[in-house]
């Protein structure tokens, strides 16, 4: 009796997990098989939902447009710089906040939170004016500035390093050694977890940003993929075949990193929600 | 004191000061990139910013900033009378009121149906799928529903079409275009609020659960009595996060819709976009002030109403 009612219940979670799966996953299935259909068929009544030809003409056209292959670049080049410095300066930044004793601190790390709290749209403007007086519009450093180093970054790894023991600090300045030593031979070396974590929320973040880059670059070589993608979604706006083979380009990447790294992602979107 | 001893276990009094000074400089050396940025990128932009709404800085005055003139409140002033700045003001608070409820509803949803005693795979499974909308570019997501939602050869019409209802022209539509995009942007945020909800269910102690069952607590009481209570802090972040987040919304309206039909689903934060776009850099100032004034007030006051409760 109680065993037939919880494998009722159980059928009900998985029939409702199932179709809140058909749901998510149904836009980015239907997107993808598109693409892969030549530009009759996705237009065609009834619908054919797996292709019945199937063709890469969209992209050759797509690649043919607009020039892709600079803004894979672009996009690929800005989260990989993007990475290196969050990478060093979150850990130095969160190491200071979390295992130095020096004035200034508790005000310093508030004002981590306040820029977490700033948003983008307000800063876009003066920002902007700042990078033109600078001289950098239209350049990759005009876009990487502003991320160097990341106040959610900066949280996360000092969240992490205050876990660690103060033992084997204290062992380490009696033994002489200075702070840059004990950061780079003690800390950085414990802190794998989370620098892989770091490394990919950054990744991720960088790739996807649209507003800074879209404002900074001004020219075709300097467009980032989303960049990309919405002047095209501006020039081509009935051109689906067009638009579904560029939003293949844009999230692919991404959905194919992701699954293979998850691990570290899930875990720290989980803690730093949690603390 | 006894902290201190830790500290430096055998130094006298002198050099423990010089020390404690040494630490410092040190401290500040390593917060440095952080701290430098912070002053150059965002606090100095953002009282630059507030100085710039009391002005009529246009972006030809960038190169010669001794064209800007003080002109008061006066941009304050033209947004309360700018019919389509008030329509962004309306958008705004009814995409946040509508979107918030389902996505944190719908992660909550998620989370509950994943922690009710699954297999670890499968569960691994669905919590990836769902969560994959929130990591992908904002952008892609939107040129993909605009292609969903397309009147004629867009998957939701042709779908409708099969059960016979004639489904309308979604973003064309002044009652059809907000609403689509809340819909999409609760699908796409969902699966952040099922990740951090999931792991504060995880972390609830079973021991609570049990108690309530031997005091006859049945599978709802139980919800409400220990479920809800045990993650009203974790609720209380998706809350604040999701609508400090919701309140910018404009990429989707910006691919999807450009604002329109008839202004049925500009934002605040793409109205400000579009007069920064046509260099009305002291007007978009203002109405950014507002909107950066309205956000952290409501987040404030979101904390101080959940942690009161």
């Amino acid at each position: 009796m109680r065993n037939g009612s919880t494998r009722r219940q159980r059928a009900v979670v998985y029939l409702g997990l199932g179709v809140g799966l058909a749901l998510v996953a149904g836009p980015f299935l239907w997107t993808a098989l598109s693409s892969v259909k030549p530009e009759q068929e996705i237009r065609r009544d009834p619908p054919t939902f797996w292709p019945q030809t199937w063709t890469l003409d969209n992209f050759a056209e797509l690649f043919d447009r607009v020039d892709i292959g600079t803004a894979f670049a672009n996009s690929t080049f800005i989260a990989l710089v993007l990475v290196a410095t969050n990478l060093l300066f979150c850990s130095m930044v969160g190491y200071a906040f979390a295992k130095l004793r020096f004035r200034g601190r508790n005000v310093a790390f508030a004002l981590v939170l306040v820029q977490l709290a700033i948003p983008a749209i307000v800063l876009m403007m003066p920002q902007f004016v700042l990078i033109a007086k600078l001289g950098l519009v239209n350049t990759f450093i005009g876009i990487i500035l502003p991320t160097v180093v990341t106040p959610l970054g900066v949280f996360m790894m000092r969240q992490f390093i205050s876990d660690l023991p103060d033992e084997l600090i204290d062992a380490a300045r009696v033994d002489g050694a200075r702070e840059f030593r004990i950061f780079f031979r003690i800390i950085l070396p414990l802190c794998g977890p989370p620098l892989a974590t770091l490394g990919l929320i950054t990744f991720l973040g960088a790739w996807n940003n649209f507003l800074w880059p879209a404002v900074v670059a001004q020219s075709e070589d300097m467009y980032t993929l989303p960049v990309a993608l919405n002047i095209l979604n501006g020039h081509e706006a009935t051109h689906y075949n067009l638009l579904v083979a560029g939003s293949v380009v844009v999230i692919a990447p991404i959905l194919i990193l992701f699954v293979f790294l998850q691990r570290f992602f899930i875990q720290g979107i989980a803690t730093t929600g949690l603390k | 004191m006894a902290v201190r001893t830790k500290q430096a276990p055998a130094a006298p009094p002198p050099i423990r000061i010089r020390g404690a000074l040494r630490q410092s400089g040190i401290g500040w050396l390593f917060i440095t990139p952080f701290v430098v940025l912070f002053a150059v990128f965002y606090l100095g932009p953002l009282l630059v910013g507030i100085g710039m709404s009391f002005t009529d800085m246009r972006s030809t005055d960038v190169s010669d900033p001794l064209a800007v003139d003080p002109v008061g409140v006066e941009n304050y002033l033209r947004l309360m009378n700018d019919a389509a700045m008030r329509r962004a003001a309306v958008n705004t608070v009814v995409f946040v009121l509508t979107t918030l409820p389902l996505a944190v509803g719908l992660g909550l949803a998620a989370a509950v149906l994943l922690n009710s005693g699954i297999a670890r795979l499968p569960a691994a499974f669905f919590r990836l799928g769902y969560y994959l909308p929130n990591i992908t570019s904002i952008i892609g997501i939107a040129v993909a529903w605009k292609f969903l939602l397309e009147p004629e050869a867009g998957l939701v019409n042709r779908l409708l079409e099969l059960v016979g209802v004639q489904g309308p022209n979604w973003l064309q539509n002044e009652s059809t275009a907000l609403p689509s995009i809340i819909v999409m942007t609760a699908w796409r945020s969902f699966g952040f609020n099922m990740i951090v909800l999931l792991a504060a269910l995880q972390s609830i102690p079973r021991e609570l659960y049990e108690a309530a069952e031997v005091d006859g607590a049945g599978r709802w009481a139980r919800f409400r009595s220990v479920t809800v209570p045990s993650l009203r802090p974790v609720l209380l972040f998706c809350t604040v996060y999701s609508s400090v987040g919701f309140m910018q919304f404009m990429e989707e309206p910006l691919v999807m819709t450009r604002g329109g039909p008839l202004n049925s689903t500009l934002s605040a934060s793409l109205a400000i976009f579009g007069q920064f776009g046509v260099g009305n850099y002291g007007y978009a100032g203002a109405a950014s002030t507002v909107l950066f004034t309205v956000i952290v007030a409501l987040a404030v006051l979101q904390l101080r109403l959940g942690r009161r409760r």
